[in-house]
């Protein structure tokens, strides 16, 4: 079984972001990037069912800027054998859409045999949640999102337990499959530093777009970024009483 | 499907057509519909257009009577099958896609929601449409915002796609009167069912008699600070008191405290309550994403320097750990 893993370069969870003042986007030059945490589950996931021999080969995908490439070491060094990179000019990247990542994946797919897509369930800078979905749809495979457990189901299945709003549910997939991860999937190991050293020796292809024959024509236009509404700050109080006399009052609790 | 792309190329000539119309996708239990699916026909209203409902699965036909009685619902789609048992991504798609066919619908929508988010995507593929998720404002038919990086961008956007595959945010929008429509119910023509790609194996809900998460009007969450999963009946026991939903930090499903269908944030659920009590919470952007527009927000905490505190309505700084949480 082979596996096709996406990983996109992001904004860091932990950085709070700033909306540019002439409202175009979030500043993102010197801002500190890292791998989507999605994407790390997905990777992990991967490396671990090719550690259990239910994987020959791992492939990590990405795409983006120049600078996607480092994101490509980090899952080389976490266990990916190869990487690809589908590069897009820094200035086109903001326009990119799911759409677009999901018609690049399938190409791939095309071009050479994989058993499986495993992605992030969403990645954290656009909140879309869509990649996988649009990818399952455009290769007619089925889907399994959001799994929190992977397990092989005979030859040519897979079962998959996913987090669902109202709890869980399990399903079996057809091979081959789209899967996302969500976070209870497992814990993402650390590159150690000699696993980063060979990682730098690991193959890189490089790509762009219009070598797969990809439109990148956007369908949804940016018309401005603003900050969300600022709260007006609260009081502290003293006391329990005192908090139930407020809530009280605002006619929130009932007495 | 090469239809479906000259329709979509055929469509985008007449970008201003004057009849527009919109197909919501219900969302049920083969008894219950959905209370999201509600918001959805409340937002699917705002597109300036006729709003059709399509009712897939294995019993729609009870489910389908509920949603022609829905305010502002002109026309109920049902398609009831044993093949949609459970609603499928992949068996709900044809289904979805051959009512596209006969009706030529302008917008194709539905309540963000883990089902919707799994459907909605798949069927904008199959249309060679971009979709937008979580939109919170329509400003008109072809215009609307969503956010993104946790709530902490507000973006406007602009949509081009020929059809419009969106997915609401339940809390931006108030459930239509489930009373007082009167849609005209129909078969949806019969879609292409494939049944070999995947398979419903079984299911394992929470079982709770408090008000759902989503849509309770007070909501009290516990995070890491309410420190084990015995101490989280304190949460449940004030819960009680107010009639309230349970909610719960990253921090406290990944202890094991509660389960993970609890989580409040920007990858569990968003929720906007008119009263948000944060109990030893410290507000991470992530969680935050999921509770900022609730009305008033009440952090107990006992670090004065917890982020909550930048959105918090009042504050108690004052928690022991066994907590004086009784309500008279």
């Amino acid at each position: 079984m082979r596996i096709l893993v996406g990983v996109k370069r992001v904004i860091d969870y932990a950085v709070k972001v700033r909306v540019k003042p002439d409202k175009t986007g979030v500043v993102t030059e010197n801002v500190q990037h890292s791998m989507n945490p999605f994407d790390e589950i997905a990777l992990e996931e991967a490396v671990k069912m090719k550690e259990k021999k239910l994987a020959t080969e791992v492939v990590a995908i990405s795409m983006g800027g120049p600078k996607s490439q480092e994101t490509l070491r980090t899952a080389l060094a976490k266990g990916a054998d190869k990487a690809i990179h589908v590069e897009v000019p820094d200035a086109d990247i903001a326009k990119v859409e799911p759409l677009h990542v999901a018609r690049v994946l399938q190409k791939i797919v095309d071009r050479e045999k994989f058993d499986v897509v495993f992605l992030g369930k969403q990645a954290i800078d656009d909140d879309a949640s869509q990649t996988a979905p649009l990818l399952a749809g455009l290769l007619d495979w089925p889907q399994a999102l959001y799994a929190s457990k992977v397990e092989k189901a005979g030859d040519s299945h897979l079962k998959v337990t996913r987090e669902i709003d109202g709890g869980l549910d399990t399903i079996k997939v057809k091979l081959p499959a789209v899967l996302s991860a969500d976070l209870r999937l497992n814990e993402p190991r650390y590159a150690t530093l000699p696993n980063i050293m060979k990682a730098k020796k690991k193959p890189m292809e490089k790509l762009s777009a219009k070598d797969l024959g990809v439109d990148l024509t956007p369908q949804t236009k940016t018309l401005e970024v603003n900050d969300p509404p600022v709260r007006k700050a609260g009081g502290f109080v003293d006391d329990v009483p005192q908090l139930i006399e407020k809530l009280r009052e605002k006619g929130l609790i009932k007495s | 499907m090469c239809f479906t792309i000259s329709l979509c190329s055929l469509l985008s000539n007449f970008q201003v057509s004057r009849f527009n119309s919109t197909l919501v996708i219900a969302e049920h239990d083969d008894a219950k519909l959905a209370p999201i699916t509600l918001n959805a026909i409340t937002a699917a209203g705002k597109l300036g257009s006729d709003v059709s409902v399509l009712v897939t699965g294995a019993n729609a036909t009870k489910v389908a009577e509920q949603v022609a009685k829905v305010s502002g619902v002109k026309r109920v789609l049902i398609a009831q099958d044993e093949k949609l048992k459970n609603n499928l991504p992949e068996r709900v798609t044809p289904v979805v896609l051959a009512s596209q066919k006969q009706f030529n619908f302008s917008s194709i929508v539905a309540g963000a929601s883990a089902f919707s988010r799994s459907v909605i995507p798949r069927v904008a593929a199959k249309l060679d449409c971009s979709p937008i998720s979580d939109v919170t404002e329509i400003h008109s038919a072809g215009t609307f915002t969503r956010t993104q990086y946790a709530g902490n961008a507000v973006v406007k956007v602009q949509s081009s796609a020929p059809v419009k595959l969106m997915t609401f945010r339940g809390t931006s929008f108030p459930p239509a009167a489930a009373e007082g429509g009167s849609g005209a119910v129909e078969n949806a023509p019969a879609g292409d069912i494939k049944t070999d790609l995947s398979e419903f194996v079984g299911q394992e809900l929470s079982k709770s008699d408090r008000p759902s998460l989503t849509t309770a009007k007070i909501v009290v969450s516990g995070g890491r600070g309410v420190k084990s999963a015995e101490n989280f009946k304190l949460i449940f026991d004030l819960a009680d008191k107010l009639g309230a939903g349970v909610g719960a930090s990253r921090a406290a499903v990944d202890a094991g405290f509660v389960h993970n269908d609890m989580q409040v944030g920007q990858t569990g659920k968003i929720v906007a309550p008119e009263l948000y009590i944060a109990v030893g919470i410290s507000g991470a952007i992530q969680h935050l994403a999921g509770m900022k527009d609730s009305k008033v927000i009440v952090a107990i905490n006992k670090d004065p320097d917890a982020p909550i505190f930048q959105v918090r309505s009042f504050c108690f700084k004052k928690l022991t750990v066994n907590g004086h949480f009784l309500l008279h």
